[in-house]
This record gives structure tokens, C-alpha cells and sequence, in this order.
């Protein structure tokens, strides 16, 4: 009796062991923080990227639609990759696209612009990279959905594509 | 000639505990950084880590400790950005109970069973 509950105990932790080191091969082995969140923006001041001027988050977010905001950088090759599908964005009119220039120079980021198009309604400056730490960033280029509620409903790591677009498009709609 | 000398001890007592305080929030800086994970260069902290992602919460770090923050809050607010997985010490929460009190739970486990085994053999 004693042998058979021995065997199965240690059947049992063994399952166990097997089942967690299993699930753990599938697992990606880098970590990406969460990108369905229901978080409040953070409350910031930056400066306007044309005017120099200083603004609040206040300000910037302060009429009732929905806001993308997008972290980029002259730099950056993927942001090449997504700014069409941003001036795509830009056409629908419950959505409004604010720009944050990530650790680049006005010069290059200027002509980044009048290059590829302006799809932002607003371009703050983020020269050392925390404005970006503020809304959960960790790299270039990544796109945060804004609900009314001044909600982050929803965070796209890396370039955006067609299909993040079209989820884009269902969640404003 | 003594007003002078009061002067010159004033001032270096000023500035030695100048010295200290910048000291200890260095001493402080160090420890969140080592604490953090950098997660561009994932395995190595924040303090070890060279990344634009590192730099720019070395930054937040410093400001933060600068306006008076407390640790514990500046990992609350990281925590808050990236999830539990930023810090390497993981706060005590409902997602870290097992975390924290599993060893704890084998300890005793492992002790309640030498003490039985030792009661058994003295019999």
C-alpha cells in the first residue's frame, strides 16, 4: 500500500515537472510586455516639435475621439515600413495621430516628414526617450491606441501592418 | 582670524554632508538600476545594459530619486509600465504568492519530515 502511494506521488510530481518544462518549450524566450491594456495616458508636458512650444497632456488629448499615438524616428528603417498605413489612418476622422519623435535630431525628422508625409495631427518631441518610458515603451516604432475615456486600450509593438490597421479601424468604428 | 577659521569648518562640514547625501542617492540609483531588467538586451540589468531603453529609464530613475521617490515606488511605477517581469526581486502580490512562499512551504515540509524521521529512529 505504502509502495503504491509512493509510485504515485512521484507520478504525480513527475507529470507535473514534465507538464511545466513542456509548456516552457513553446514559450517565446524573450519577454514582450502586454499589449491589451486598459490603462489611464500619463499625464506629461512636452515640447511641440514645430511650434518649441511646451504642451500638456491635457491639451494635447483634450477632444472626445479616439488618438493613435505613434513613436518614431527618422532612424528607424521599420517606421519607413509603417508610415503609409499611418497616412492611411490619418484619412479616418474619428481617430487623431500624434507623433512622437524618438531620441532624433529636428533636422533629420524634418525631412523625414516632407519626405514621406505628415500623418500627425500633433509631433511631440521625446529627445532622450522618456516620454516613451511614460506611456510603457520600449523601443521604435510602437503605436498606442486612445480610447475617449483617455484609456490605452490597445499597444502594437514594432511596425503596424494592414491587419493592425483593420483591428484599428473595428475598434474606432 | 577665529570668524574665519568657524567659516572655513562650516564650510567644509556643508559641503562633506553635500558629499553624503549624493552618496547615498547614488548608492540608492545603483541598486534599482541592478534590480531592473533591461528588456532589449534581456539578461542583463539596466545597470550593466548600454540600450537607448536602458538610458532613458537611468534617466526616470534619477529624476525620480532626485524629486524624493521612494524605491519601492519607482519599481511600483515601472512595474505599473512593463509588469512584474521588470524587476529581477518581484514584489509579494496575488501573482507571486507561489513565488515567494513555495520555498518557505518546502523548508518546513523538509524539516517536518526529518524531525519525524529522527522521533521514528529514537523510538
Amino acid at each position: 500500500m505504502k509502495k503504491n502511494i509512493t509510485i504515485l506521488i512521484t507520478g504525480v510530481v513527475l507529470s507535473f515537472c514534465f507538464i511545466i518544462l513542456y509548456k516552457g518549450l513553446n514559450n517565446p524566450n524573450t519577454y514582450v510586455p502586454k499589449t491589451s491594456i486598459k490603462k489611464d495616458i500619463p499625464i506629461f508636458n512636452a515640447v511641440d516639435f514645430f511650434s518649441r512650444k511646451t504642451v500638456s497632456s491635457d491639451e494635447i488629448f483634450k477632444d472626445n475621439t479616439y488618438y493613435i499615438v505613434n513613436i518614431w524616428a527618422s532612424w528607424c528603417v521599420p517606421c519607413r515600413v509603417e508610415h503609409p498605413l499611418l497616412m492611411q489612418l490619418n484619412e479616418n476622422h474619428s481617430v487623431k495621430l500624434i507623433g512622437l519623435n524618438y531620441r532624433d535630431s529636428f533636422n533629420n525628422a524634418k525631412k523625414f516628414i516632407d519626405e514621406f508625409g505628415n500623418p500627425y495631427s500633433r509631433i511631440l518631441i521625446d529627445k532622450d526617450g522618456t516620454l516613451g518610458v511614460e506611456f510603457g515603451a520600449f523601443g521604435v516604432p510602437e503605436t498606442f491606441l486612445i480610447d475617449r475615456n483617455k484609456k490605452i486600450i490597445k499597444k502594437f509593438i514594432g511596425p503596424i501592418d494592414q491587419e493592425a490597421v483593420n483591428k484599428i479601424k473595428l475598434m474606432i468604428k | 582670524m577665529k570668524i574665519f577659521r568657524i567659516f572655513i569648518i562650516l564650510l567644509l562640514i556643508t559641503n562633506f554632508s553635500e558629499l553624503k547625501s549624493d552618496e547615498k542617492s547614488d548608492i540608492l540609483k545603483n541598486k534599482i538600476l541592478k534590480n531592473i531588467r533591461c528588456l532589449i538586451c534581456q539578461g542583463q540589468s539596466v545597470y550593466d545594459s548600454e540600450s537607448e531603453f536602458a538610458s532613458s529609464i537611468k534617466l526616470i530613475v534619477d529624476k525620480k530619486i532626485n524629486e524624493g521617490a521612494k524605491e519601492d515606488s519607482i519599481y511600483s511605477f515601472l512595474i505599473e509600465k512593463y509588469g512584474d517581469w521588470i524587476v529581477y526581486e518581484p514584489q509579494l502580490n496575488k501573482n507571486t504568492y507561489i513565488l515567494w512562499l513555495l520555498p518557505l512551504l518546502l523548508f518546513l515540509l523538509g524539516g517536518a519530515i526529518i524531525v519525524k524521521k529522527i522521533q521514528k529512529k529514537n523510538e
